[in-house]
């Protein structure tokens, strides 16, 4: 018996042990069990989440054997929901895998209670009016939900949550926090102790670029009372003064933490979210103790230098942001304690986390206005991406209409062209964008398409739909299109359809697909 | 014929986009049931790796209306595969990949057949995809008309390499210890014996002296898991992004085969890391790419022998290019290796290549070998023009079109 460590290590090195151990307790509902659904659940089984319960009311056609890796022959006139969670449970046997004969539409009408027993909701193939009211329940009962539906050659995946607090957003290309612009005066002690005009060649060769740069900006600000080089002479002259390209950041903390801080929500009270219960504490070390900067992180990157120096300066990196934790830590307590909640009962390793990433935290949420939808609508580059958007909506308004999509059976086509055509008339008429249209090719694209789930275009879909999920679930990296969010804060329930925010994007040359995430319906 | 109406519905949805005309299509595009029987007929795929992507690439393809595949692979399927190479079951850890692989396809897909029928000779189009973590890539590599892999190999991200002196004498990192107990320590102790990255004895010896070493010089952050990762160049994976990607590779497959829809133009960056982004990129050729290229003329005399043109590769300043191997079209002219290869073709090294090339004044050969760049050994391919001195009575297209 292999250890179970073994067979998730290339995943471990991504998400660590705590991410991989938040997998193992999530709960994970699916909604249809077609090919969009099953591959979305296969990713997340192979990467070991803790329970799966699949919902689907049909049987399995001999049409689905050409679309779904997960039944074959033997499995016609089953029930799917059964045939893909047996073949589910043979890919990882550590996860709890059972499936429920039901048609989703049905159980969203007739139990909405059901769904608060889960982690994340995962709903695929749904119609416009099924979502939405999908959407006031998971909101209502605090679960995450995501949405994946795949149409003939395009597709799209939404995330529907309340709040994410992200901590871990593990960026590409960040620069870690030296605080040469800030020194503190450990830090500016062992600088001293450290002689530049040393003879010996090897010596000097071998001196942390990181004590070079705080002697020479300690000797700029002796010379300028104190400020650092700012204008462009200054900063001219102090590169030269270093003879090699080094650019100072500004002190204090970045614009984006700032909303963050600013935001209503850091007046905790008694039921705020932990996220923000840190953020309250940050607010109050960076006041005080912090001195205008966020805590340390700690790390330091490679650089050349003797082995000495550079454990050394580690060592002294390492203290300062143990310092700056301790402190944090205890304001955390002390906030908890006046909100009359337990003192511990935020761990030590959260807090942790949130002090080395505290400086990576942003808030980015935009709701794109008529005026962008239109501007997407006719850019050349966005127009095609945009048009299976309404595309994508209008497809249900026709369905709810005429009980079949458009082009899904044969022999109907030129009437359903028009009928589709007068669908998006409509749509784009409700939604504000008189005026604008979308092109008859992609009108006829969409009634091609007939409803068709392919099974490319569906492990397409699934394969993001299930990297969204784990995002979610680990609380690590950023979910698509939105950093940090806070979506409660504005959410009033009134919010109009072009609330939605979509992430958009086209293949260049191809099909489309489109992704997007959205505050709300309706 | 109950068999002919489970064979139409089986591919009730792709029958949508492969029976049905469409206005966003390429030229090429003649829907109908005979490009759905074609497509299971005569397109044949190769799928180089049955990894992460390639067990998604057979499931995607064999659900996508082709019949044909064959895989390449000479792994064998191990524990750390489980976690996203879903064709394999604990009970195959050890297995041949290649093989376990086809199996399990054709367990699934009952259609599935791996008849061997010849077909023309003409344009092969290639799909390229590959993932680290968040992150992927799909590309279409069409020869003639797209860059080819060689010219736009400056994509791949540079190899971490340390500088031998911070190994030995100045390590500040737990990597650097790693590395010194991998690639230094390792032969001082065990004269001649290869280091085996798939022995665990070996890595737990490595371990052991890069803990040490670490302590020694009071650095953090040896592990086991890294240690592995180190060594063995561990690039992390995930069931999703190899998802992702192969599915993109399927599509532009498809899209290519049957002309149901436009390509890729050319190469389609997936990242998840931050957000959701997809971008598409349109690379040009390289003129000057050695591989796809017209190739680096060299004028020779008919006398020339194989031997005294190998010899001459090697000094030549644009290649120097040692130890060649020599293939005009699809004859092997001289082989290095393997031994079979090279006793059946070494009788050729004293032969005139004008000969050997069947007299023609001009032609295309293609030459492997070793190259030395910033001191450091490479093996590369390159295209040569040769044009023989004194043979060019005749000009013929193909001049025309090689210069």
């Amino acid at each position: 018996m292999a250890e179970p460590k073994a067979k998730y290590d290339r995943q471990l090195r991504i998400w660590g042990e705590h991410g991989q151990a938040a997998l193992e307790k999530a709960t994970i509902c699916l909604l249809n069990c077609g090919p969009t659904g099953s591959e979305t659940l296969k990713n997340l089984v192979l990467g070991g989440v803790g329970s799966i319960t699949v919902i689907d009311g049909s049987k399995v056609e001999p049409g689905d054997l050409g679309n779904n890796f997960m039944v074959d022959e033997s499995c016609v006139g089953q029930s799917k929901a059964k045939c893909v969670c047996t073949f589910l449970q043979e890919l990882n046997d550590a996860v709890k895998a059972k499936f429920i004969e039901e048609y989703p539409e049905a159980l969203i009408g007739s139990n909405p209670s059901f769904f608060s027993q889960f982690t994340i909701v995962v709903a695929t193939q749904l119609a416009e009016d099924s979502m939405i009211k999908l959407d006031k329940i998971c909101r209502e009962a605090n679960v995450l939900l995501i949405f994946a539906r795949s149409y003939g050659l395009t597709g799209f995946v939404r995330i529907s949550v309340k709040e994410h607090a992200v901590i871990e957003s593990k960026p590409d290309h960040f620069l870690d926090d030296l605080r040469l612009n800030n020194p503190w005066p450990e830090l500016k002690r062992f600088a001293e102790t450290i002689d530049l005009n040393v003879t010996d060649p090897v010596a000097h060769k071998h001196t942390p670029y990181v004590v070079i740069l705080v002697k020479i900006v300690e000797e700029w600000t002796k010379a300028h009372s104190g400020a650092l080089p700012s204008t462009r002479d200054e900063k001219k002259e102090f590169k030269d003064l270093l003879k090699a390209g080094m650019y100072l950041t500004s002190r204090g903390i970045n614009s984006d933490l700032l909303r963050i801080m600013h935001d209503s929500c850091s007046e905790v009270e008694s039921n705020s979210s932990d996220f923000w219960v840190m953020v309250a504490a940050l607010k109050e070390f960076i006041a005080n103790e912090g001195g205008e900067e966020a805590p340390l992180e700690g790390s330091i990157p490679d650089m050349t230098s003797s082995t000495e120096l550079y454990v050394s300066l580690q060592k002294i990196y390492q203290a300062k942001a143990e310092a700056d934790f301790l402190a944090i830590q205890q304001r955390v307590k002390s906030i908890l304690k006046r909100i009359g909640r337990d003192p511990d009962s935020i761990s030590k390793e959260m807090i942790k986390s949130f002090c080395k990433n505290a400086r990576k935290l942003k808030d980015e949420f935009n709701n794109p206005s008529v005026a962008e939808l239109q501007k997407y609508l006719t850019d050349e580059e966005y127009s095609v991406a945009m048009g299976f958007y309404i595309l994508l909506r209008a497809v249900d308004r026709f369905a709810a209409n005429y009980n079949s999509f458009p082009g899904q059976f044969e022999g109907e086509m030129d009437e359903d062209i028009s009928r589709l055509k007068t669908a998006v008339v409509g749509l784009l008429s409700d939604l504000g964008c008189n005026g604008t249209t979308v092109t008859e090719d992609l009108i006829n694209e969409m009634c091609r398409f007939g409803a068709s789930e392919l099974h490319a275009v569906a492990a397409f879909i699934g394969g993001i739909a299930s990297q969204e999920v784990i995002k979610l679930i680990t609380k690590q990296f950023v979910p698509m299109n939105a950093l940090t969010e806070q979506i409660t804060t504005s959410w009033d329930g009134a919010v109009d359809l072009l609330q939605v925010k979509c992430f958009i994007t086209s293949f260049k040359g191809g099909i489309p697909y489109i992704f997007e995430r959205y505050r709300g319906w309706q | 014929m109950a068999e002919s109406t489970v064979h139409q519905s089986r591919s009730r949805d792709l029958d949508k986009l492969l029976l049905r005309p469409g206005n966003l299509v390429a030229p090429t595009f003649e829907p109908g049931a005979q490009l759905r029987d074609d497509l299971q007929e005569y397109a044949r795929i190769l799928v180089v790796g049955a990894g992460g992507l390639g067990c998604e690439l057979l499931k995607d393809l064999a659900l996508s209306g082709f019949k044909n595949l064959e895989v390449i692979d000479m792994d064998r399927i191990e524990v750390t595969n489980l976690n996203r190479q879903f064709l394999f079951r604990l009970e195959d850890v050890g297995k041949p990949k290649a093989e376990v692989a086809a199996r399990r396809v054709m367990e699934r897909v009952s259609e599935y057949d791996s008849d061997d029928k010849p077909i023309e000779e003409t344009v092969k189009p290639m799909v390229d995809g590959g993932t680290e973590g968040f992150k992927g890539h799909a590309r279409v590599i069409i020869p003639g008309s797209t860059p080819c892999f060689e010219c736009t190999i400056w994509l791949f991200p540079p190899q971490v390499k340390f500088p031998l002196c911070t190994l030995a004498e100045t390590p500040r990192t737990a990597a650097h210890c790693i590395e010194y107990a991998h690639l230094i320590k390792w032969d001082e102790v065990h004269s001649g014996k290869t280091f085996d990255p798939d022995d665990p004895e070996h890595m737990k010896w490595v371990y052991t002296e890069a803990v040490k070493r670490a302590e020694l010089f009071g650095i953090q952050g040896v592990t086991y898991s890294l240690t592995q990762g180190v060594v063995k160049n561990i690039i992390p994976a995930i069931a999703s992004t190899n998802a992702i990607v192969s599915a993109a590779c399927t599509l532009e497959t498809l899209k290519l085969v049957s002309g149901c829809s436009k390509t890729l133009s050319n190469y389609l960056t997936y990242n998840g890391v931050e957000g959701l982004h997809i971008k598409v990129t349109e690379f040009v050729k390289d003129k000057d790419c050695l591989v796809c290229g017209p190739g680096v003329l060299l004028e020779l005399d008919t006398s020339v022998t194989l031997q005294k043109f190998i010899d001459m590769l090697e000094e030549h300043p644009k290649l120097l290019l040692s130890k060649a191997s020599v293939r005009h079209q699809a004859t092997n002219l001289y082989m290095q290796a393997p031994q079979v290869l090279e006793e059946m073709t070494r009788s050729n090294l004293n032969l005139p290549l004008f000969e050997l090339m069947g007299k023609v004044p001009r032609d295309i050969v293609h030459v492997t070998g070793t190259t030395s760049r910033d001191g450091k050994k490479a093996s590369c391919l390159r295209k040569l023009c040769l044009v023989f001195k004194g043979a060019d009575a005749v000009t013929d297209q193909d001049m025309a079109v090689g210069a």
